[in-house]
């Protein structure tokens, strides 16, 4: 039993030879048998079990929801009303959830099953799952190497068949860089096209979920269901919800835009190599393909880190002790009670991004710091939306390095420089996938990543199965 | 643009967090290296260019002006480290002046 899509188990639960609970009972074992991966921070097989069973039973009437069948891990920053939730922080040590965010009543309200939640980097920053509260999760294909980050606990699960599908959230590059170095697919869809509503926030105006699973059709299909407005976020899109499960595309004589980084040091050569491959095989099929220099590439990440670090200082400004979560003993009076709770509370890369934001918003820096980041946002946003007047899509790495090893990272912007490739897309507001194709010399995972214009998931969602089926290189 | 000690240590009370003695060169040393890295931005010239403000360009989403109450009062009160049934309780706020 491994199975690669919901549309594989349903045939499967149709003729009678896999029953629901079979199948639960099968990826328990699974997460039992990879416990050493640290993926999973909560298991919840007694109430996973008993849906089955239920779900079982609507199946057979022919009454199920559209994901009857999927078995799905939730990221530890995403709300189930009366579970854990602790954005794998001590500072939210013993919480639970008041309501279940929008996007996953969606998912159960059409039978998908909740199987567990997933550890991650506290608050959803890093890029290695090395700054989790609970330790660090391991990379299934090899023990030695990080996951990636922040849905690392996402990305490991799915990777080691513990569950079909996970969500996780993508600030950026937190669902497509993690997917990349687990060898799956990682989904960004264009912000705002998921409500917000019950996700723990670091930066607003980037964060989005995001879906890890094993088949494009299956995260078209997850995103079809999740995608809508919802009155309890405000920024949540009126843009139509398109039938992306469909994957229906055209894909003749496309344009595509291989984009080139001048700054190529430090960047894997047989990442590029593999690029350079990608290229020639879209020519071969038929496509115009051009390379486009984009030196404004280098500019993407010191804008996501003055803005995300702002952000986060304010939406972090919340966990003070009071009302829900850690509280230290050792404060004297309310201010020393404030710091010592956050002080203890809060992992060193948060308290290190706390304070660059503090310091970005600070009076005198302001303008210099903020206002200039969200300018070179704004140009950034044009000149990467403007790729799109030319070309259906834009081909990227979704990595600089193939999965590095614990600790091989050493300081914070060495790690920064894990995202390089993602951020365009969560600066640009645009979406993005991470495809599982390539493999370097050493047989460690390429993830190759797509974009395209603002709320056009359906064409990259169908280009993504296109290229999944026709590369080559894939089949290596 | 250098952080010195007393910025640090001001920024540090800002976002109501401590530092440790030991933690302080280490973390002085991380914010600058990303200052003088982000610094970069200076070369992208942005004169005439709007700051961004809003990620999303539609109009706001109204709903109707209708009082709910998303939280009962005993569940607000649930989680809390400390409260009294009616409010949460805090150490005490006032300094007393004659020390």
């Amino acid at each position: 039993m491994h199975y690669r899509s919901l549309s594989q188990v349903r045939n499967d639960l149709d003729n009678g030879s896999l029953t629901l609970p079979e199948l639960v009972r099968h990826y328990l074992r699974n997460i039992e048998e990879n416990a050493h991966l640290n993926a999973f921070l909560s298991v919840y097989g007694d109430s996973a079990l008993e849906h089955s069973e239920k779900i079982q039973t609507k199946l057979l009437k022919g009454n199920a929801g559209r994901l009857a069948g999927l078995v799905l891990g939730i990221k530890d920053v995403l709300c189930i009303k009366d579970r854990p939730l602790q954005a794998s922080s001590r500072i939210l040590d013993s919480f639970h959830s008041q309501f279940t965010a929008t996007a996953i009543q969606r998912l159960i309200d059409e039978d998908a099953i909740i199987i567990g939640r997933l550890n991650c980097d506290e608050f959803a920053m890093g890029s290695s799952n090395e700054n989790s509260a609970f330790g660090p999760v391991l990379n299934p294909l090899d023990n030695n190497r990080v996951p990636g980050g922040s849905s690392g606990g996402s990305a490991a699960a799915v990777a080691s068949d513990c569950c079909l599908a996970a969500l996780g959230t993508d600030t950026g590059g937190s669902v497509r860089q993690p997917a990349a170095f687990c060898d799956i697919i990682g989904l960004k869809p264009t912000y705002s096209r998921i409500s917000r509503y019950g996700l723990a926030s670091y930066a607003s105006s980037f964060d989005i979920i995001g879906i890890l699973s094993k088949s494009v059709e299956d995260a078209a299909l997850l995103l079809e269901i999740m995608t809508g407005y919802d009155e309890m976020d405000s920024t949540s899109s009126n843009e139509p919800v398109l039938r992306y499960a469909e994957l229906a595309g055209n894909h003749e004589k496309l344009k595509i835009g291989m984009l080139n980084y001048s700054g190529d040091e430090g960047i894997d050569p047989d990442i590029l190599q593999y690029m350079r491959s990608i290229s020639s095989e879209l020519k071969e099929l038929g496509h115009v393909v051009e390379e486009i220099d984009f030196p404004e590439l280098e500019y993407a990440l010191p804008t996501y880190y003055i803005l995300t670090t702002a952000e986060a200082s304010t939406n972090l400004s919340r966990y003070d002790g009071v009302r829900y979560g850690h509280r230290s003993t050792n404060g004297h009076d309310l201010e020393s009670m404030y710091k010592k709770s956050r002080s203890e509370g809060f992992g060193e890369e948060v308290r290190r991004r706390i304070l660059l934001g503090t310091f970005v918003l600070s009076a005198n820096y302001y303008d210099a710091y903020y206002t200039k980041a969200q300018k070179v946002r704004r140009f950034l946003q044009d000149k990467t939306r403007s790729l799109f007047d030319k070309y259906d899509f834009v081909i990227l790495p979704t990595t600089p390095t193939p999965p590095f090893k614990f600790g091989e990272n050493a300081t914070p912007l060495q790690m920064f420089l894990a995202d390089l490739f993602t951020v365009l897309a969560s600066v640009a507001g645009i979406p993005a996938i991470s495809l599982p194709l390539g493999k370097t010399s050493e047989g460690l995972p390429v993830g190759v990543q797509v974009m395209s214009d603002a709320f056009t998931e359906d064409k990259l969602l169908s280009f993504s199965n296109y290229l999944m089926q026709e590369t080559l290189t894939s089949k290596a | 643009m250098q952080i010195t000690k007393e910025t640090l240590e001001k920024i540090a009370h800002l976002a109501r967090l401590e530092i440790k003695p030991e933690e302080e060169a280490g973390l002085l040393n991380d914010l600058n290296e990303i200052l003088v890295w982000v610094e970069k931005l200076n070369e992208v010239n942005t004169d005439g260019v709007e700051p961004i403000i809003h990620m999303t360009r539609e109009i706001n989403g109204f709903r109707d002006d209708l009082a709910t109450n998303a939280l009962a009062k005993a569940d607000g009160l649930k989680l809390a480290p400390d409260h009294d049934g009616n409010f949460f309780r805090v150490p005490k706020v006032i300094k007393d002046k004659s020390k």
